[in-house]
């Protein structure tokens, strides 16, 4: 497998774990949103809070650590953009 | 050189703007306790604001096309974050969001999490790629990936369909607000909304959307918060109400079952006359209504605005314009960020704004009190003379009920200041904050089409010879085109802010989510899979939506399926068509393949050049 291949194949492999995150945050935990709000979180019914704050900070904690995951992935196989950074 | 300075210089440029707005805001409240009337207020925070939008418009003008189209993609990360976060959240996310969490509760809150969820379909499957890929427009990707024209086309009839739905009811936002800031005629507000908009972007098409919409942001999130933290230690319910309004919510619960939830008969309503379009509460603010289809409701709608979000070419072309694949991919995270800072602010502002109005212990309680003294409130008078709130004494004892007090939705944020009893200045800077809010989802809007209208069709198929004068002339020229046209029909007030902007989503993901990822994801996809997955989509999610909203033709939702959400049905049959096509057709050839592969590595050469 060549050099680009074995890239593809890790940054595939963290598109689908990303997608499984967002899946949960996103969509599985709604599905038991009814048993969720007997639970309570800083004195917020848990599906009230999840969908106010709870999963919003997930996903953008989510994306954050996606940057960073993708970047060491390019780097370990020496894509890395020269010269320009912001 | 100027340009360079500026982009160095960006932090300490909008540090200074954002330090001589807060001592605009402070000047307002002398002013306002010296004396100055409230509609003089409104008008100077409308006017300030606008002002200062038209002047970074002016000095961002440009001749260069890339500057034009991308801003030069040297767009730092941070800002590039704060300008889509502004370009993301519209009037409606403004206006309406709170508005609707406080008339829809836990239900309507799938918004929240559809709106902001996207963001992860965003960064990890398209905006590096497109970024890599160094198209101006999004059709410019389509057009290259799949080749030939007729594809790019297909795509630009998407992307307007979608863009132009919601651009309409962006223009209504600026043109509400306007005409109430201004005192003006709401029809006449529509064409100041317009001419701000363009103020902004014409002259220097991406490069000056990009540091106005910054400006916005600032503007926007401000005017948010402010009143938000202000509420709530002013009420005493707590320090920092995001973490703190557990018991205010638990207070909405006792109070709701107090006063008691009633649906008022569509009949009684019609009879009493409330004017159309007010609501009153009647559904639980917390309460997660039990049952499978209600779970399912709730997932298809925060499915439809994901998969929407990705698909929506105003967003999408906002991360061509930061100087690296890195960048892009920092800034979507970025983006969600500044996004999420208003976003979780919503939820609080209604709990807040609705305590104020419903809890009878509060000074500001108007429920459960006698009609002739809430009368005599005078923003009850305010909003009920422009027939936005009413009141309709149902059982005639002379005391107003829960569910006889109706508002707009829309008018909620808008109102919450002077309900809470806050001075008028907070009322103008969050009148300021709406404007910003609209404007500059409008901006990024009517820029998509006009660019997608004069790279697309007018450079790339009618006249690829065309000078670069004549470029941006015709891309001006369209910019002017659109907006006035958007102005028109929203002058017509067709739909509530709200259900087309939902439509916009459903549109884009019909017609091109599947066509995008899958041009980066999967090699196999041909032309002719491409074309036919963009038309099979769109047609089939526009004949579903004819087919199932009630004012069309109003038929029996299939799998409870709305029209907010056609784009479940439209995105399902572009999928299937398209890898059934591109399966029946030869593979694409070596060219295209190699492209894909280069696409799929951040380092080396953007795959179209820097001119094209």
């Amino acid at each position: 497998m060549s050099n680009k291949d074995k890239h593809w194949e890790k940054t595939k492999g963290l598109m689908v774990l990303t997608l499984i995150i967002w899946f949960v945050f996103g969509y599985l935990i709604f599905m038991f949103g009814s048993s969720l709000n007997s639970a309570s979180f800083l004195g917020y019914p848990l599906a009230y809070y999840m969908c106010a704050q709870g999963s919003i900070i997930a996903f953008v904690v989510l994306i954050f650590w996606f940057a960073n995951k993708q970047e060491s992935i390019d780097e370990e196989f020496g894509f890395t953009e020269q010269g320009e950074d912001d | 050189m100027i340009k360079g300075k500026f982009i160095d210089n960006l932090p300490k440029v909008y540090g200074l703007y954002t330090g001589g707005f807060l001592v605009f805001i402070i000047l307002m409240a002398i002013a306002e306790s010296a004396g100055m009337t409230a509609k003089t207020i409104g008008i100077l925070f409308v006017a300030f604001t606008v002002c200062i939008y038209a002047v970074i418009g002016y000095l961002s003008r440009t001749v260069q096309v890339d500057a034009y189209y991308v801003a030069g993609r040297q767009v730092p990360t941070v800002f590039n974050g704060m300008a889509t976060a502004a370009d993301w959240m519209s009037g409606a996310s403004f206006v309406a969001m709170a508005g609707g969490i406080y008339f829809g509760g836990y239900t309507y809150m799938a918004f929240l999490v559809g709106w902001t969820g996207g963001y992860v379909l965003v960064s990890s499957l398209l905006a590096p790629y497109l970024r890599k890929f160094g198209c101006y427009t999004v059709p410019d990707f389509i057009g290259t990936r799949y080749g030939g024209n007729f594809a790019r086309f297909c795509a630009v009839v998407v992307l307007t369909l979608a863009s132009f739905t919601y651009v309409t009811a962006q223009i209504n936002a600026t043109g509400t607000i306007a005409a109430r800031a201004l005192g003006i005629p709401f029809e006449l507000g529509v064409w100041v909304g317009l001419v701000s908009i363009l103020l902004c972007s014409m002259l220097g098409g991406m490069r000056a959307v990009t540091w106005t919409q910054v400006a916005q942001y600032i503007v926007l999130i401000i005017a948010y918060l402010i009143p938000i933290f202000w509420i709530s230690n002013k009420g005493g319910f707590g320090l920092f109400p995001h973490l703190m309004l557990g018991e205010e919510v638990a207070r909405l619960g006792e109070l709701e079952a107090q006063f008691g939830l009633v649906k008022n008969a569509a009949a009684d309503v019609k009879a009493a006359g409330v004017p159309g379009g007010l609501k009153s509460i009647s559904v639980p603010h917390s309460e997660v209504p039990a049952g499978g289809m209600a779970a399912w409701k709730f997932i298809s709608l925060a499915l439809c605005m994901m998969v929407g979000t990705a698909s929506l070419p105003h967003i999408l072309m906002r991360y061509f314009t930061t100087p690296s694949v890195k960048a892009a991919r920092k800034s979507v995270a970025w983006s969600l960020f500044f996004i999420a800072l208003l976003y979780t602010s919503a939820p609080m502002l209604a709990t807040l704004s609705k305590l104020s109005l419903m809890d009878p212990n509060l000074p500001t309680g108007i429920i459960g009190k006698e009609i002739s003294a809430v009368m005599a409130i005078d923003w009850v008078q305010a909003w009920t003379a422009q027939k936005q709130a009413f009141i309709a004494d149902f059982n005639g004892d002379g005391v107003l009920q829960l569910n006889e007090w109706f508002m707009r939705g829309d008018v909620v944020v808008l109102s919450t200041p002077e309900v809470a009893g806050l001075p008028y200045v907070i009322s103008g800077l969050v009148a300021a904050g709406g404007m910003a809010a609209a404007m500059s989802t409008a901006d990024g809007l009517i820029l998509a089409i006009a660019n997608a209208l004069s790279h697309d069709i007018y450079f790339k198929i009618i006249d690829p010879k065309a000078d670069v004068r004549k470029r941006l002339l015709v891309a001006r020229s369209l910019l002017v085109i659109i907006g006035a046209f958007g102005a028109y029909i929203a002058s017509m007030r067709i739909t509530s802010i709200l259900g087309a902007v939902a439509w916009a989503f459903d549109f884009a993901m019909s017609g091109l989510f599947f066509p995008l990822i899958l041009g980066v994801w999967w090699k196999r996809a041909t032309r002719q899979g491409a074309i036919a997955g963009m038309i099979a989509g769109l047609a089939s999610g526009t004949a579903y939506l004819i087919w199932v909203y009630p004012k069309f033709m109003g038929n029996p939702m299939l799998w409870g399926i709305d029209h907010l959400r056609f784009g479940i049905i439209g995105a399902s049959v572009c999928l299937v068509v398209m890898v059934v096509v591109s399966l029946m057709t030869p593979e694409p050839d070596k060219a295209t393949q190699k492209m894909v592969d280069e696409v799929r590595v951040p380092s080396g050469r953007t795959i179209l050049g820097k001119q094209h």
